[in-house]
């Protein structure tokens, strides 16, 4: 008697239960990042007006992109590596950014002299193609999804020539 | 000092009970809270519109994450961010909408219940009165909530209730401006509203609410014959094993088997009205953006507030801001104006049996006349509803002095 | 069974005071309106027969003001220009033959003031008889696509005087996607945009008496059948409106109502599907519940 007596509350807790699995999955549903902020996640940028050595920032996504047009000086430092990192759009080698240190997020600035990036926060450094010349950073700065349309980016969309860097670890997904 | 088991697992039991004493909070508050036997649905009311609280709550929280208090911005958000953009965003805010309307019928249902089985005299006088101060913030909560969508309803909802305050002397003292902080409802007025209903307003509610069970406790509640017994002894019988022969059972699990179950029975029609039967708790009106040069044709308080509305309205302004004063908290005065002895089910209380059918059928025909429209036969008819209802209550106390001792 | 009976008094006082604030008090706020089915029975049967080739000649007048973009025809002058000549921008044609009723486009034709039941309605009378009437309206027939999307039903019969700004909508176009300048936050197109909708408005406002209400939400504000039954005649909802008669047929309004409640309604496929599920779950909760609740009470009578 008093064992169906358990069976009947605990079929009741268990019936109750998924409901709330259903409830929590609503609720879940509601934090998710509105349409509107997903569909404003792109961004179309004109390089061809960008000039060597001078770093020009944009906004996607909420979040600085540095485009930087590479000048010959700056291309015969770089490493095979570093070249991997770059766009080339016409004859041009373009270096394009998230512009935030992957330590923890702070804008690093750009000093044209020395052709690299310094992050005051914790004194991270990079090269002009970004790429990570002394830690703390883990790696270079990240590469956003972009598709070269003529001479224009758009971020937000994957191009092939994203899906290559993605495919040999140039850059990790945003 | 108490004794502490050197021995005892941390977060076991044991462990818990010496430092928390978790069964003697269990006894006292669940299994040997004693309920009578001698019970109907009606006795379910409690947990239901604590239910019904805990999905305003819930609900609540989720229209807070985007819910913007601002005139410019606040309309849209709640009918285009909440009601299209976030994932279930409508649920939420067809559950407060909803919610907010079927807890006033389950308020009065509750109230009702009190008022015909007696139990607001002879020791229960403190449940009634913090009862009646939850209704009053509730009402304070449901209106603070009704300003948020700032659609037209609301804002003329505001222009009104708070020119309640510009009466007689009043007016000289800017008090209408003070509780608005603006000429009109403006933006000062939504973000002062805003703050009451998310909460200045629920705060007071969970208190009231902790001091309503509070006060059930000792008197514990009543049952459908009003019949006075000893607690001590039923529970003895009970806890013997005489259950059939105890007056008494426990609240958890037996009482609260049967809570569930009403409760289950409430759920599936809240549930019909969220999702298919919304429209008279989400009045259209209110679907129309705020506009301070434009009052909407027909304009009139959500059902709950219609017969006290009704009897603000057929007056001239003083006199209807006092018969409305009355009105809000006349009912706070039921126990001592109540002069019998007798907790009984009115039907075996003579002349207040037909006090308790006279109040509950004036106050519906208040409640139609306050959506009609104020003309013609319906104003004759308002008049004569709000006469009856301040002359019920004048009447009280000479009808219950003179009634049988039962 | 006492409690039964109880629960009966309770349901019935429930529903008689729902009776009461709801259907019976809305009879009484709200004047009924018997609709038309969008026959336009107040106008007399067209007996002439139309020819679409004639219609054509005939129809040169009318792109003087109005394009025909189905036909590769440019407005003359774009939305904000026309506003400031007209009061309102003249619709494009491609869909008129599709969206409106053809008899009331022949009366129109002959008397857009008095068939439109708007005493100042900006369009002249544009045919001389009812046989060139007919003939245009055969013309707009003879292009007009088989299926009009609601958007575009909305655009056509609404859009000009209302905006939707949950569907994006302006009187005067689509809110463009524009970006404002990194360094400064200032959005000069958006800005000339807002200039531009904002002269329209005055405009139109001019020429209706007031600027007419966003429909974004308009299909929870007012009932489906307040909305056919003032599209099909907006004198009969609000007398003494400006907003003209607008001509739509039944299939017209459908595709409009269908707009409307993308824009004021998304959720309601939604909260119909779900519905369902959550009922049911309450159903299936309500059963063991009872069982548990005869179990506990097992004994206690």
């Amino acid at each position: 008697m008093s064992s169906r007596r358990d069976f009947m509350g605990k079929a009741l807790g268990g019936f109750t239960a998924v409901g709330g699995i259903a409830a929590l999955y609503a609720m879940k549903r509601s934090w998710d990042p509105l349409p509107s902020v997903k569909a404003a996640g792109f961004t179309t940028i004109d390089v061809g007006p960008a000039q060597e050595n001078v770093l020009v920032v944009e906004k996607w996504r909420g979040k600085p992109i540095f485009i930087l047009k590479q000048s010959k000086d700056m291309l015969k430092d770089l490493k095979e590596d570093d070249m991997k990192r770059l766009l080339k759009i016409g004859d041009a080698h373009y270096m394009v950014t998230v512009g935030l240190c992957t330590h923890l997020g702070c804008i690093p600035g750009y000093d044209p002299e020395s052709h690299g990036f310094l992050c005051a926060c914790h004194g991270g450094m990079y090269d002009s193609s970004a790429n990570v010349t002394k830690a703390p950073p883990p790696r270079g700065l990240d590469i956003p999804p972009f598709k070269i349309d003529g001479t224009k980016l758009v971020l937000g969309e994957q191009g092939p020539e994203y899906e290559k860097m993605l495919a040999d670890g140039t850059t990790l997904p945003v | 000092m108490a004794h502490f088991d050197e021995n005892a697992k941390p977060f076991s039991h044991k462990w818990l009970d010496e430092r928390l004493a978790v069964d003697t909070l269990d006894r006292v508050l669940s299994t040997e809270y004693w309920i009578p036997k001698n019970i109907n649905f009606l006795w379910a009311m409690g947990m239901i519109l604590a239910a019904t609280f805990g999905l305003l709550l819930v609900s609540g929280i989720f229209l807070l994450m985007y819910y913007q208090p601002n005139t410019a911005t606040a309309f849209d958000s709640v009918n285009y961010t909440i009601m299209s953009e976030v994932g279930y965003g409508w649920l939420w805010r067809h559950i407060h909408g909803v919610g907010a309307s079927v807890v006033f019928l389950i308020i009065y249902i509750h109230m009702f219940t009190g008022i015909y089985y007696g139990s607001y005299k002879r020791g229960r006088e403190l449940i009634w009165l913090s009862g009646m101060l939850l209704f009053v913030t509730f009402s304070a909560e449901a209106f603070s909530g009704y300003m948020l969508p700032w659609g037209q309803m609301s804002y003329w909802a505001g222009m009104v209730i708070t020119n309640l305050f510009s009466g007689g002397s009043l007016h000289a003292n800017g008090l209408v401006e003070w509780i608005r902080g603006d000429y009109v409802p403006g933006q000062a007025f939504l973000n002062r509203f805003f703050m009451l209903h998310v909460l200045l307003l629920p705060l007071a509610i969970i208190g009231l609410i902790v001091l309503h069970f509070g006060t059930l406790r000792i008197p514990h509640v009543n049952n459908q014959d009003g019949e006075e017994f000893d607690f001590e002894e039923a529970a003895r019988l009970y806890k013997e094993g005489n259950v059939k022969e105890s007056k008494v059972i426990p609240f958890k699990p037996v009482f609260l088997s049967k809570d569930v179950f009403v409760m289950g029975v409430y759920f599936i029609a809240f549930f019909y009205l969220v999702f298919y039967h919304f429209e008279f708790a989400m009045d259209p009106v209110n679907f129309d953006p705020a506009n301070g040069l434009k009052t909407p044709t027909h304009i009139y308080p959500e059902w709950y507030f219609l017969w006290s509305y009704e009897i603000l309205r057929p007056f001239s302004t003083n006199i209807g801001l006092i018969a409305f004063a009355i009105a809000q908290v006349i009912f706070l005065t039921l126990p001592f104006l109540d002069r019998s002895p007798n907790v009984a089910p009115a039907s075996r209380r003579g002349a207040f049996k037909y006090w308790f059918w006279f109040m509950l059928l004036d106050m519906i025909v208040l409640t139609f006349m306050g959506k009609l429209p104020p003309q013609g036969i319906w104003s004759t008819v308002g008049l004569i509803a709000a006469l009856i209802f301040m002359a019920l209550w004048i009447a009280l106390p000479f009808i219950t002095k003179n009634e049988k001792k039962l | 069974m006492k409690e039964l009976k109880i629960f009966g008094i309770v349901i019935v006082f429930t529903l008689v005071l729902y009776w009461g604030v709801e259907p019976f008090a809305h009879s009484q706020m709200h004047k009924h309106v018997e609709g038309d089915g969008f026959a336009y029975s107040d106008l007399k049967a067209v007996t002439v027969k139309g020819d679409a080739k004639r219609g054509e000649t005939l129809a040169a007048a009318c792109i003087g003001c109005h394009s025909i973009e189905a036909k590769s025809m440019p407005a003359p002058m774009n939305a904000v220009a026309s506003a400031e000549a007209y009061g309102v921008n003249p619709p494009d044609l491609s869909m008129a033959g599709a969206l409106l009723d053809e008899k009331y486009l022949t009366h129109f034709l002959l008397n857009p003031a008095e068939v439109t039941k708007s005493k100042h309605f900006a369009m002249p009378p544009s045919a001389g008889s009812e046989q060139d009437a007919a003939d245009i309206v055969a013309y707009l027939q003879s292009f007009a696509p088989k299926e009009v999307k609601p958007k575009e039903a909305y655009e056509f019969a609404c859009g000009r005087c209302h905006a939707n700004r949950y569907g994006n909508w302006t009187q005067i176009g689509d809110v463009p996607k524009t970006k404002s300048n990194i360094k400064t936050g200032v959005d000069l197109d958006a800005l000339k945009f807002q200039g531009n909708l904002g002269i329209y408005q005055n405009k139109l406002a001019d020429y209706m008496g007031k600027l007419p209400p966003d429909l974004s939400i308009i299909i929870r504000a007012r009932s489906e059948h307040f909305l056919e039954t003032l599209i099909e005649d907006p004198q009969s909802q609000l007398p003494g409106t400006a907003m003209p008669r607008v001509g739509v047929t039944k299939e017209g309004f459908e595709k409009v109502r269908e707009y409307l409640e993308e824009t004021g309604d998304p959720s309601k496929p939604a909260r119909e599907s779900i519905g369902k599920w959550v009922i049911l779950f309450f159903v299936g909760f309500t059963i063991l519940a009872f069982f548990w609740k005869k179990e506990k009470w097992h004994g206690h009578h």
